[in-house]
């Protein structure tokens, strides 16, 4: 707890920072591009977002398997202090793609896999957070939810690979790769670059922030438990 | 503030969207690590606990 006191207002400051530096580099200081015209300045928050909604389930595999194989109760918490931040991630994402969908493509959603995988986990997210609210038992519900991540993994796999799986739909490949030729071009990819740490360290902090809240409420749980039964 | 053309609406109701979601989500946390913390100090004190 000491340790992430320490860090959290250095994380803060250095999101917000790279959100605001790479936000307005990308909204002012970026030109159009010759097919999206100015739409294409969505693109340095609905990458970053989709990103984060994606790894943000990735984290949530890691935490929920140390749990279940370690029993490390902090770790089963960070999955779930995790959980509504991945959903905000994916909610952004979707509401960016349907407002840069409908002049790009003629509409605000179609059943693309990638989209359609994409869906898929936002549902996950929500079952997710519902079956720790439901389960009173905090170990029981770090089990079930645990296990309810793994099978939600897929989706996580999906949706980044959708279109390299079927190769059809309206949804573009990766926007950042290591390949030049299918890379954005620099002038579009520098501030992507930057709000993307942005991003990265807006999840890291929250996620440390909620994690300490919900280790401060199963103390106080404890607590009240103790004085129960006094 | 740059010119948008007749893609205005997409791009400011991306930023727009973007900032409020993120907001509630940064509200939320705070508010609800400060009530946590307020409330597990108020049981500690009553029961002359502390935590680190």
């Amino acid at each position: 707890m000491q340790t992430s006191a320490r860090l959290l207002p250095w994380l803060a400051g250095l999101s917000v920072l790279c959100l605001t530096a790479g936000g307005i580099w990308g909204f002012f200081f970026t030109p159009d591009d010759f097919r999206q015209g100015s739409t294409v300045k969505i693109i340095y928050l609905h990458v970053p977002a989709a990103m984060m909604a994606i790894n943000g389930w990735i984290m949530m595999l890691v935490t929920s398997l140390i749990w279940l194989i370690r029993r490390h109760h902090v770790s089963a918490l960070a999955a779930k202090a995790a959980g509504p931040v991945g959903l905000t991630m994916t909610v952004i994402a979707l509401v960016t793609g349907a407002l840069w969908g409908q002049p790009m493509w003629g509409t605000w959603w179609a059943w693309d896999p990638r989209l359609t995988s994409f869906l898929i986990l936002t549902l996950f997210y929500l079952g997710y957070i519902a079956l720790w609210s439901a389960v009173e038992d905090p170990d029981t519900a770090a089990d079930l939810t645990s296990v309810l991540c793994i099978v939600g993994s897929v989706f996580a796999v999906l949706s980044r690979y959708a279109v390299n799986f079927w190769n059809q739909g309206l949804h573009q490949g990766a926007s950042l790769s290591l390949d030049k030729e299918e890379n954005v071009a620099d002038v579009f990819y520098l501030p992507l670059l930057v709000c993307i740490a942005g991003f990265v360290l807006l999840f890291v902090t929250l996620v440390l922030l909620r994690t300490r809240t919900e280790i401060r409420a199963r103390r106080l749980q404890s607590l009240l438990a103790r004085e129960r039964m006094a | 503030m740059p010119d948008l053309g007749k893609y205005a609406v997409a791009v400011l109701g991306s930023y727009g969207a973007t900032v409020f979601l993120l907001a509630v989500l940064v509200g939320v946390s705070l508010w609800r690590s400060a009530r946590m913390r307020r409330a597990l100090r108020e049981v500690e004190a009553r029961q002359g606990t502390t935590h680190g």
